[in-house]
């Protein structure tokens, strides 16, 4: 299992905007890069990544060779309910981690 | 930088006869970096460093090698027990007769007291043990350099510093004292205090260690780069950190 750090606020105000924070530490190997012996290092990446609150998709990403080893993303919802928001990230073996929080809706 | 802030480091130059700038003056390489650069070092939860430090305290306390036993298991908690070490470092090794850096440190104590196969040198699992220790002293002065032992090879590291190196025949000081401030291929020179490390740098999206690093600028002047591990890196190290006492620990720090 990666490593992540989540920051997702443990309470809220009913209909506020939270912010989601999340950071994974993945290489994001490219695929075009050639290692010491000349041959290339073969693509490693972390192709999609999704954010469910209760259920329900909030947000979701599909990732690109061009991005950054370790991904930090950060995005907006609406806490409407107490529940669950769960993160996961997909990568080229089409394994899947996802990371749940909770979050209290006052 | 400013006009006046060259005139008032030159000042400096002139009143301390050799010291590049006074302790008012010194900048840590925080303080050139761009607003979003700060907020990510700034910000645990967006400090990719962060990870490597979460990965060091897994390694902490697990236990290894032929004494069954793990770094916590003598060293106790590393909050108290690893408070302010790294501000310390390098330092004297009795043994060795000599300075040794964290790293190295880390590594007698793998090999000697855990018993456990030696990390490879610039390996990520030294990494993160290196910045889960050094990231106790965050926040902390730089103390390195209060033993009067270790005098004599700070000054071999001030030669090193100062010794022009290399197909370009460039010394660190021409950079990092006499045009700190200034561009080179667009990056702001920094006055070259190693108060992060080991650092995230965005360019090796990785982190590294301050050797890493010293032997990028090396490679940098075409020069033959010292091996990891290697005296000199102590002493170039010993050397940096001194210079740069009472400056706060950041490790981990983000670099562009």
């Amino acid at each position: 299992m990666a490593r992540t750090l989540i920051n997702v606020p443990a309470t809220a105000k009913r209909g506020e905007v939270v912010e989601i924070k999340a950071l994974i530490s993945h290489p994001m190997e490219t695929g075009f890069r050639p290692a010491s012996d000349g041959a290339l290092i073969p693509r490693d990446i972390i192709r999609r990544f999704a954010c469910t609150y209760n259920g329900e998709e909030v947000f979701s990403v599909d990732l690109f060779p061009a991005i950054t080893a370790n991904p930090f993303l950060t995005f907006t919802t609406v806490a409407n309910e107490s529940g669950e928001i769960a993160l996961s990230w997909t990568d080229d073996q089409g394994k899947t981690q996802t990371e749940t929080v909770t979050i209290t809706v006052e | 930088m400013t006009r006046g802030r060259h005139l008032a480091a030159a000042l400096a130059l002139a009143l301390l006869g050799g010291a590049a700038f006074g302790a008012a003056d010194r900048l840590s390489g925080f303080d050139f970096l761009g607003p979003q650069t700060r907020a990510m070092q700034q910000d645990d939860m967006s400090n990719p460093g962060m990870l490597s430090v979460l990965d060091g305290e897994a390694l902490w306390n697990r236990a290894g090698g032929a004494s069954g036993r793990s770094c916590a298991d003598c060293h106790g908690d590393a909050a108290a027990s690893m408070r302010g070490v790294a501000a310390r470092y390098p330092a004297f090794d009795e043994a060795a007769g000599r300075p040794v850096t964290l790293d190295r440190r880390i590594l007698q104590c793998r090999e000697s007291r855990q018993r456990a196969e030696p990390f490879e040198w610039e390996s990520p699992d030294l990494l993160a043990l290196s910045a889960y220790v050094a990231h106790q002293s965050r926040g902390l002065p730089v103390e390195t350099g209060a033993d009067p032992r270790l005098a004599p090879f700070a000054e071999s590291g001030r030669e090193l510093f100062t010794r022009p190196k290399g197909q370009l025949d460039f010394s660190c000081a021409d950079c990092h004292d006499d045009n700190w401030g200034r561009h080179l291929g667009g990056a702001v020179i920094p006055q070259a205090h190693p108060t992060g490390y080991p650092i995230y740098r965005l360019e090796w999206q990785s982190m590294g260690s301050l050797q890493r690093r010293l032997r990028n600028c090396m490679t940098g002047v075409r020069a033959e780069p010292y091996a990891y591990g290697s005296p000199e890196h102590a002493e170039l190290e010993l050397f940096l950190m001194t210079r740069a006492r009472g400056l706060p620990m950041e490790t981990p720090g983000v670099r562009p």
